[in-house]
């Protein structure tokens, strides 16, 4: 009733047009691998499914399969999946010129499903294993709720990937409409968030929301990781450290992004030791937390491309952090190197 | 290694289960310091901590992590339950101590994602 299951074949093994897989290819694939994890079957299935029913003679289900150039159907009972008829069985009853008979006493009973709520790797699984080329789909309760061919899959699959390209697309016009139509000597986007002291409970939000708005903005995932990094340090240290809280502002301009994490007090007596990995005047309800282990400006100093700290006791202390924004090389600062650490494994 | 697999391999009971389980992690890292946690992590991997405050939340979020595991059978604040659920961060909470959960998840074949510190 379908086609065999083939081999690969070299082009599907070593990429398009036979040439090396390149990172763009690489990130693509495991796209589709996490597409095809995160896909349920009932989203690419199709749900309106031509049934059979037990005691439907076959020389209807034959005109049924014609009509709709389809080579098998389920056949339900009360809707739930009992079996199912493929042109083979037909077949068969024609050898004995029996198409008068009834479904049930030529349909398959066996049947190979897939529940509605797997993710279509299940699906794929099934299709393999099996040498199927069509599935039926039931629910929790073995009802009958659609079919699944592997043309489905890859049509969800391209649909999906549509989808994520179109909101790429919508996320990078927005950004470059920010900062390419909008004609000054000098555009910046200030965003601002007033950060309270002690208040752990919402420590981390401001630069969540960072974090959101510079993928909003289309900004490399590798920038706004080592971005959202530093200003998450730098807002934990005005709660846990600050008189009256502090003022965490992002700079974001087309080449590069400043982060500034200001307060009026208690300030630092040694700006120099507070570099010093392992460094800490955390007290224990705080290290307790997991915080103030001294590696808070070590970690920003790590992620940015520049940073400077003053500050005057009694008076407060301020944190400008820089980092450039190469022209088109992701991921690369301007040292040269990435920042991704390598893997030890 | 899917997340519903590392449950099963940590018997792991899932504390928010309205998010969405059905994902992949590429690999692990075990801290109790949020800031080794910001400074070795990769994206993509599932963290292991004895820490249960609603930074620890903010932390995986920001360090790009795809799940959480509480160690020896910690339970969660409410708040970092309601985060967590907020920003979509399945937490588990794991009957075994951090030594025995990196070891189990190690030998199934889920690679480290902390980078020394030579190299990072």
């Amino acid at each position: 009733m379908c086609p065999p299951a083939r081999p690969p074949t070299e082009q599907e093994i070593h990429g398009r047009h036979g040439r090396p897989i390149t990172d763009q290819d690489a990130h693509d694939i495991s796209r589709v691998e996490e597409l095809s994890y995160d896909l349920r079957v009932h989203e690419v299935m199709t749900a309106d499914v031509k049934t059979a029913t037990p005691d439907m003679p076959l020389a209807k289900v034959l005109d049924i399969l014609r009509v709709n150039r389809i080579s098998g159907l389920p056949v339900v009972e009360d809707e739930k999946l009992i079996g199912i008829l493929s042109l083979e069985d037909i077949v068969r009853a024609l050898q004995k010129n029996d198409l008068a008979a009834h479904t049930s006493q030529y349909m398959t009973r066996e049947v190979v499903s897939v529940a509605s709520y797997d993710s279509i790797v299940a699906a794929i699984r099934t299709f393999t294993e099996k040498q199927l080329g069509r599935l039926p789909v039931v629910d929790e309760n073995q009802k009958l709720v659609g079919m699944i061919t592997k043309g489905d899959i890859t049509r969800g699959i391209l649909v999906a990937l549509q989808k994520d390209y179109k909101t790429e697309e919508v996320r990078r016009y927005r950004a470059s409409h920010l900062f390419e139509d909008i004609i000054s000597e000098r555009t910046t986007l200030v965003l601002r968030y007033t950060i309270k002291a002690g208040d752990f409970t919402q420590g981390g939000k401001a630069s969540s929301h960072i974090k959101r708005a510079l993928l909003r903005l289309g900004a490399d995932p590798q920038i706004t990781r080592r971005c959202s990094i530093a200003v998450y340090e730098a807002e934990m240290n005005l709660i846990i450290h600050t008189t009256n809280g502090g003022i965490l502002k992002l700079e974001v301009e087309p080449h590069r992004i400043t982060m500034s994490a200001t307060d009026d007090g208690p300030g630092i007596a040694d700006t120099e030791m507070v570099f010093q990995p392992g460094y800490s005047t955390a007290t224990e309800q705080v290290r307790e937390m997991g915080f103030g282990a001294g590696m808070g400006l070590v970690n920003m100093k790590r992620c940015v491309d520049e940073i400077k700290l003053e500050s005057t006791l009694g008076k407060g202390s301020k944190l400008v952090m820089r980092i450039f924004i190469p022209d088109q090389t992701v991921g690369v600062s301007r040292n040269g190197q990435t920042y991704e650490p390598s893997t030890n494994h | 290694m899917h997340l519903k697999d590392i449950i099963k391999l940590v018997d792991g009971t899932p504390l928010n289960p309205d998010v969405d389980m059905n994902i992949k992690i590429r690999g692990g890292c075990g801290a109790d310091l949020m800031s080794d946690v910001l400074a070795s992590s990769q994206p993509k991997a599932v963290l292991l901590t004895g820490l249960t405050n609603p930074q620890v939340v903010r932390t995986a979020q920001i360090a790009e992590f795809r799940a959480i595991i509480f160690v020896r059978g910690k339970q969660p604040q409410a708040e970092t339950l309601s985060i967590a659920t907020q920003e979509n961060m399945p937490l588990i909470t794991s009957p075994f101590g951090m030594f025995e959960l990196c070891g189990r998840l190690h030998k199934a074949g889920l690679p480290s994602f902390e980078s020394n510190v030579s190299s990072s």
